[in-house]
């Protein structure tokens, strides 16, 4: 079984984030990035499907040199090779999908796994991308999932509940929270990610479609006020709720 | 230019998201004196489509089909794309759903679009659509303009105001696309709904409990409120990692981005991940004993003290003024 597996480079869910002075980006000093959270849900499916049928994981991701600390992460967990498509370029979801189909199309994978979003722009929308410019089935937001004679079984979660959804291979998969429980690398794996190599090669271009015009932070909230420091405050809250706010 | 609004349907009925898509659509198109079509798709679904024209919709087509009675991600990213081209719709609206957030990435990819996802606001500039989407997770906003010739929007769901139809209707015009077995290489089998459950990403009542409750045994005083407010229960990282609370209710970074009209946060401490998933909220309510706790840096009213006694006794104080 032949798998991908998609990775993006975000900053960490605990980062503070503050506006860079060009108003259209963040500020990127003190703020560590990671590997997204949801991909490493991902990773982890791509590698227990490989343990149990055999075949070959290779993790993608498309940005600069730095996306490389993402894919050595996915190396230590496990995967076999990683590629970096190398662009510094500021890329909407159509480009950068563009870019891994294109390369996808080449390595005809049995499955591609995206985790359901980057947690930095928070699109959702690459994995879909790469589906329909591949003409693949798709399942996002997977909680559940069974491979069996050449079918996919998944399960997704919609508002209050799951669907279940059947489709053929190949396929694309966008993992949600809950799918599995990623591991730890060892340290075997990541002393071995050291030294394997992560292969570059340039994505092909793709115009942008979305532009940017301003980024910025959201209006402050003031602190409120302190209604009370027990449970004589009570009737007092319900009364603001109700006469002040009017949300109950 | 004209606006093409897809109008999500479950098991035969529209979903209010869909009225607050077709509502947008229409405060767009006035701005760019173009007409408003709403689109639904399904199975049997033309008598529920009319009364799309009392929320501003000139135009209602259905494509209905006994396959498309659930979801398929190919034959209805097809559907709408196919119609939006045939129409020469020059702006398609989505609700940023389960189902729109599947499917609107594929309807751009098909319309060659660029895609603006998850939109909070809208404005019209020099007959340019221009969307407000929170990235991060809303620690910082962006303001995006689609430079494609088609443009596709989705809308994140509870913000944009439905409002009540104001009566009148719209003659529904039934449409084809034609679908092949490849159209349908994925779709839903079964939908299995928890009952009854509201979900938080729809919800405009959120009661929250954090790590603070200490377990999930005491997590019933958090359903006893919501369930007075009418609203959904949701749940802080700390308590979904631990397993207390399914990860369908979690808040934050990682979890659901809300804006209800009112957020009770529980027991919740406020780290950064979890402000940056509901901060945008009309009301927030704290209640902690942590005087320090950092959710009540972004809390409109807090108490101090222990949630144990505090969120029954909310409770009980909600239900005689509901005269329930």
């Amino acid at each position: 079984m032949k798998i991908i597996v998609c990775v993006s480079h975000v900053p960490d869910s605990a980062a503070k984030i503050n506006i860079s002075r060009d108003g259209k980006s963040i500020d990127k000093t003190s703020v560590t990035f990671v590997i997204s959270p949801y991909d490493e849900f991902a990773i982890e499916e791509s590698l227990r499907l490989k343990e149990k049928n055999g075949g070959e994981v290779t993790a993608v991701s498309v940005g600069g040199e730095n996306h490389k600390e993402t894919l050595r992460k996915a190396l230590a967990m496990g995967v076999d090779k990683a590629v970096l498509l190398k662009d510094d370029s500021q890329r909407d979801s159509i480009a950068v999908a563009r870019a891994i189909a294109d390369y996808t199309k080449e390595a005809s994978p049995d499955l591609i796994f995206f985790g359901k979003q980057s947690i930095d722009t928070d699109n959702a929308a690459v994995g879909s991308m790469v589906a329909e410019m591949l003409g693949l089935p798709s399942v996002s937001v997977v909680v559940k999932l069974e491979i069996k004679d050449g079918r996919v079984m998944a399960e997704r979660e919609i508002e209050g509940g799951h669907e279940k959804v059947e489709a053929r291979l190949p396929c694309v998969i966008a993992a949600q929270k809950g799918l599995n429980e990623p591991r730890y690398p060892s340290l075997k794996g990541i002393m071995g990610a050291k030294n394997k190599p992560i292969e570059e090669r340039v994505p092909t271009s793709s115009p942008l479609r979305v532009q940017l015009l301003v980024m910025r932070k959201p209006p402050a909230k003031n602190a409120g006020k302190i209604v009370g420091t027990d449970v004589s405050a009570v009737p007092n809250l319900v009364k603001l709720l109700h006469e002040e706010a009017k949300v109950i | 230019m004209n606006i093409l609004a897809f109008v999500e349907q479950r098991d035969g009925k529209l979903k209010k998201t869909g009225y607050e898509v077709v509502r947008a659509a229409r405060a767009v198109a006035d701005e760019l004196k173009g007409e408003v079509m709403a689109l639904v798709v399904g199975d049997a679904v033309r008598d529920i489509a009319g009364e799309l024209g009392a929320f501003g919709a000139q135009r209602v087509l259905v494509v209905e089909d006994p396959r498309l009675a659930q979801y398929s991600t190919t034959a209805y990213s097809k559907i709408v794309a196919e119609i939006a081209a045939r129409e020469e719709a020059g702006v398609v609206f989505l609700s940023a759903t389960a189902m729109g957030k599947d499917c609107a990435p594929r309807i751009a990819v098909r319309l060659d679009a660029g895609l603006a996802a998850d939109c909070t606001a809208l404005k019209v500039e020099g007959g340019e659509i221009i969307a407000t989407r929170p990235v991060y997770a809303g620690k910082a906003l962006t303001e995006v303009k689609v430079t494609s010739s088609v443009k596709v929007f989705s809308l994140r769901p509870n913000v944009f105001t439905a409002g009540t139809g104001n009566g009148s209707s719209a003659s529904v015009e039934t449409a084809k696309v034609e679908l092949s077995h490849e159209d349908f290489a994925a779709k839903v089998v079964e939908v299995t709904q928890s009952k009854g459950k509201l979900d938080v990403a729809e919800a405009d009542i959120i009661v929250t409990g954090g790590r603070g409750l200490k377990g999930p045994e005491n997590f019933n005083i958090i359903e006893e409120l919501a369930g007075v407010l009418g609203g959904a229960v949701g749940a802080s990282r700390a308590v979904v990692d631990a397993g207390w609370r399914p990860h369908d209710e979690q808040v934050g970074q990682t979890g659901k981005t809300v804006s209800p009209s009112l957020y009770i946060a529980v027991a919740v401490s406020g780290a950064i991940q979890h402000l940056a998933g509901m901060s945008s909220s009309k009301y927030i309510v704290a209640i902690n004993k942590d005087k320090d706790a950092p959710i009540f840096q972004v809390a409109d009213y807090g108490i101090v003290g222990d949630a144990f006694e505090i969120v029954p006794a909310l409770t009980s104080e909600v239900k005689k003024l509901l005269g329930k």
